[in-house]
């Protein structure tokens, strides 16, 4: 085998794509089944089909990895691949930030009857536009009710915040201590992100919990309950796979995996922590403070 | 540069059974997967549109109901924009964009397979959506594949299956795109500039960009549909604050350069086909580059010229109005490189060729009625009119599908290792421009006349151009098994192709994919060549 500067490995035939597809058929169908009225024994089926994949295609990677069939040329193809799928769940998020500028300065203004189509407020006579949006065009009759109160930008946000912000911290110094090969500040900085990354899980579950419970603010309340919950919940879910991500790139980390020069599994995951980190600020800018 | 390619196991031909095709890593093998499976749901969406100008061959209720006949108009576009043009075009991208740049494979060949068989589940939810209202599924999906908000809220189940569609489709030509993309940057053979490559490859570097800019983004829309269908958001009802025209601006920003999404890789093959048989290089090569670019950035900025009559402000539909007459330079530059390629050139007119002088002037076509449908005041009357139907169909149509049909003819021969019968493909060329021209032609004039799209039953006075469309629509349709038999045929014997396959390709088009044997070897570059 050469491992020469241009030298490309390619993998041979394997089972895992297929397995993947179909899992991911099988999951979604699940979902449709449940959305009507369903059970969810099929999403299960399709979860545990999905985690299957995962292990048995990353337990290959990793073995390819391990045995250095990565050559520089192979590394480059990952990087980039990691880039332009993180490029892709920007304009993910793009879509949500959009529509809540949509809903917040446009079209909740023609709800109140600005510009220039005249009175849109014929149906809603006495609606007035405000955000965050409270009292709803219809008084909360019918499909939607209405919030007690909005969620505040100071206490489990505001802790959140810095949560995420001290996690990108110590991944960095994580990272540079694999780049040193300084072991315990691997371990440590890399263990403490995980953990901050679970903190950050349970405090958004409770806001959750005292928001559904205590303001009365759920998906149902209307735009401002709904692009919150959309929002948070969407940057949510990718913690939750970050952290997921994070902590067996800690278990790898303890297997003595990563070394100073190679370890793109490591800082493929730390970008996409990055990544999640910056969603975040764009939230607590645009839905809880401003 | 030394032996490059490692494999793990050393065989050289290709793997036997069906193991070969369902865990398949190999671009040439994963290519013909796509494009058997683009033929497969072509004869399904084409069937659908049989059905749909069966029914309009006369005024009144002949064969389906008003809701199916909906729910048809819905599916055929889903299928033909999702489940045709793009596979096509992804598998053309599979084969061709290695063999040009001289890379042994794709960059990553496991994801490339998954991207494949991500397209049969998802064919298959799409279908299930059709079937599930004659089982107690509710509503059938009666949208248009615009799918907007407040009836795709009322539809029933088929409208999740639908949805999960759009993001399993969308899964499947991120991950495509995410892989086309690092291919050309990352595997292109020692000497293979940039502004070396074959303008096919060009095509499909802006096409992925752009897939990887707009899936996205309707993939957050149609969640937001599931959530207001499901859980109680108010996205797209007013009642909660929210706005179904917001979601009309997520389907157009994704919509709009969906249209280039299906149209460029075409382009792309028109700059390899035309200078072939015109034995001359392309004229302007960098003017097409930097060309598509424009088409990139002025495409995601257009969208709203499908929504001028939901009441946006004078200043915004007139921005919007400006924007999208801008984008004919780009488009009109692109036609002009073609024609001054033609000028001069000692032109023969083998099948693909025949398609891309077709394509030259019936695009051409699309280009106009693009441009009055751009004006504001004009696009109040025509918009949802069977004017806008024949717009897109003459923009799509030639635009995407006979780019597509030139682009088999044209490399058949390298995939398969013999010639097609050329009498019978200049039969299916006249054959399926006549009963096109004879489908969409007349529905210029029923439009103008105010003929609504979407629509079972229609006044009798558009009778005569219904009756024509239907006509050509069903030449249309059975001009398609003839090209079913000459591929068949083709694929198994004929005349040997040489390695060059066409005479003019040394001159208009030289590139790598000549110097392999036709058929090439299962594995190919598996030492990079070196590019003057
Ligand atoms: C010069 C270039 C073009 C211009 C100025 C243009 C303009 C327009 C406008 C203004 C509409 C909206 C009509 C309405 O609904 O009232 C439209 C619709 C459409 N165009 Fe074009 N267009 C151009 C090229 C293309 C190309 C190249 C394609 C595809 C390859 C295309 C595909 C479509 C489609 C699919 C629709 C209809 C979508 C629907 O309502 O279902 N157009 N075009
Ligand atoms: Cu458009």
């Amino acid at each position: 085998m050469t491992s020469n500067e241009d030298s490309y490995y390619l993998p041979d035939l394997s089972k895992w794509p297929i397995i993947a597809a179909t899992a991911i058929f099988v999951t979604l169908l699940g979902v449709v089944f449940w959305v009507n009225g369903g059970s969810l024994w099929l999403t299960g089926v399709g979860l545990i089909g999905m985690a299957y994949m995962f292990y048995g295609w990353f337990s290959v990677v990793i073995e390819e990895s391990r045995s250095g069939k990565y050559t520089p040329k192979v590394d480059r193809t990952f990087r980039m691949g990691m880039f332009w799928f993180i490029t892709s769940e920007v304009f993910f998020f793009f879509c949500f930030f959009g529509c809540l500028f949509y809903l917040r300065t446009i079209s909740l203004g023609w709800l109140g009857g600005e510009g220039a189509m005249g009175r849109s407020n014929m149906l809603w006579d006495d609606f007035t536009a405000a955000w965050p949006l409270i009292s709803l065009p219809n008084g909360g009759a019918g499909l939607y009710t209405e919030a007690k109160e909005a969620m505040g930008p100071m206490g489990l946000p505001l802790a959140n915040t810095l949560i995420l912000l001290t996690s990108g911290v110590t991944l960095t110094w994580s990272h540079h201590g694999i780049k040193s090969g300084h072991r315990a500040q691997q371990v440590w900085g890399l263990g403490l992100t995980v953990m901050l990354g679970v903190i950050f899980l349970f405090c958004q579950a409770y806001e959750y919990y005292h928001a559904y419970v205590a303001m009365g603010l759920t998906l149902n309340s209307g735009i401002y309950g709904a692009t919150f919950y959309m929002l948070t919940g969407f940057h949510g879910f990718h913690v939750a796979m970050g952290t997921l991500m994070l902590f067996v790139v800690f278990v790898r980390l303890l297997k003595g995996h990563f070394t100073a020069e190679n370890h793109f599994a490591f800082e493929g995951v730390a970008w996409y922590w990055h990544f999640v980190d910056v969603v975040w600020l764009g939230l607590y800018l645009f839905v809880y403070w401003l | 540069m030394s032996d490059a390619i490692t494999h793990e196991a050393h065989h050289h031909g290709p793997p036997t059974g069906a193991k070969r095709w369902l865990y398949s890593t190999n671009h040439k093998d994963i290519g013909t997967m796509y494009l058997i499976f683009a033929l497969i749901m072509l004869f399904i969406g084409g069937a659908m549109a049989m059905v749909i100008r069966a029914e309009l061959w006369m005024p009144g209720l002949q064969l389906v109901q008003p809701d199916f006949f909906n729910n048809l108009v819905t599916n055929h576009a889903l299928i033909m924009v999702f489940a045709v043009v793009m596979p096509a075009g992804v598998g053309l991208a599979n084969w061709m964009i290695p063999l040009m740049i001289g890379a042994p494979d794709m960059a990553m060949p496991r994801m490339n397979n998954m991207s494949f068989w991500l397209l049969p589940p998802a064919a298959c939810m799409l279908i299930l959506s059709m079937i599930v209202p004659f089982f107690g599924g509710g509503q059938t999906v009666n949208t248009g594949w615009t799918l907007y908000p407040p009836l795709s809220i009322q539809s029933g189940m088929g409208m999740d299956l639908l949805i999960f569609t759009i993001h399993i489709l969308g899964v499947s030509s991120i991950m495509g795109s995410i892989n086309i993309i690092t291919t050309i940057i990352n595997m292109r053979a020692p000497g293979m500039t940039m502004m070396k490559l074959p303008m096919f490859v060009w095509s499909w570097f802006y096409t992925a960009l752009l897939l990887i800019v707009v899936m996205p983004i309707f993939a957050g829309g149609v969640t937001m549909l599931l959530f207001d269908r499901h859980f109680g958001t108010s996205f797209f009802d007013a009642a909660g604050g929210g706005d179904p025209v917001l979601f009309q601006h997520i389907f157009w920003f994704f919509g709009h350069p969906e249209v280039y999404v299906l149209l460029l890789p075409s382009i792309g093959v028109l700059g390899m086909v035309i200078p072939t048989f015109a034995r001359k290089p392309l004229f302007g090569y960098k003017s097409l580059v930097y060309g598509m670019a424009a088409l990139y950035g002025l495409g995601l900025i257009v969208w709203a010229h499908h929504q001028y009559t939901i009441g946006m402000s004078i200043e915004t539909t007139t921005y919007f109005m400006i924007g999208t007459i801008l984008i004919s330079i780009p488009v009109g530059l692109m036609i002009f490189n073609f024609i001054f390629t033609l000028w001069r050139g000692s032109i023969t007119f083998e099948t693909p060729m025949l398609f891309a002088l077709g394509i030259i002037v019936m695009f051409s076509f699309a280009g106009t009625t693009g441009v009055m449908l751009a004006v504001v005041p004009a696009d109040l009357q025509y918009h949802d009119t069977y004017f806008v139907v024949a717009h897109f169909h003459y923009a799509l149509i030639p635009g995407s599908l006979f780019g597509l049909y030139a682009a088999v003819f044209f490399w058949l021969p390298k995939w398969t290792g013999h010639m097609y019968n050329e009498r019978l493909g200049k039969i299916f060329f006249w054959w399926t421009t006549i009963g096109f021209n004879l489908t969409f032609f007349p529905q210029h004039f029923s439009g103008l006349a105010g003929m609504p799209r979407r629509i079972v039953d229609y006044n009798m006075i558009f009778t005569e151009f219904n009756v024509m469309s239907s006509v050509g629509a069903f030449i249309f349709g059975l001009s398609h098994l003839l090209f079913l038999y000459i591929i068949i045929k083709t694929i198994k014997g004929g005349e040997k192709a040489t390695d060059e396959v066409w005479e003019g390709s040394s001159i208009g088009c030289a590139g790598l994919e000549w110097t392999v044997p036709s058929p090439p070897p299962f594995h190919t570059f598996e030492t990079a060549p070196q590019v003057k």
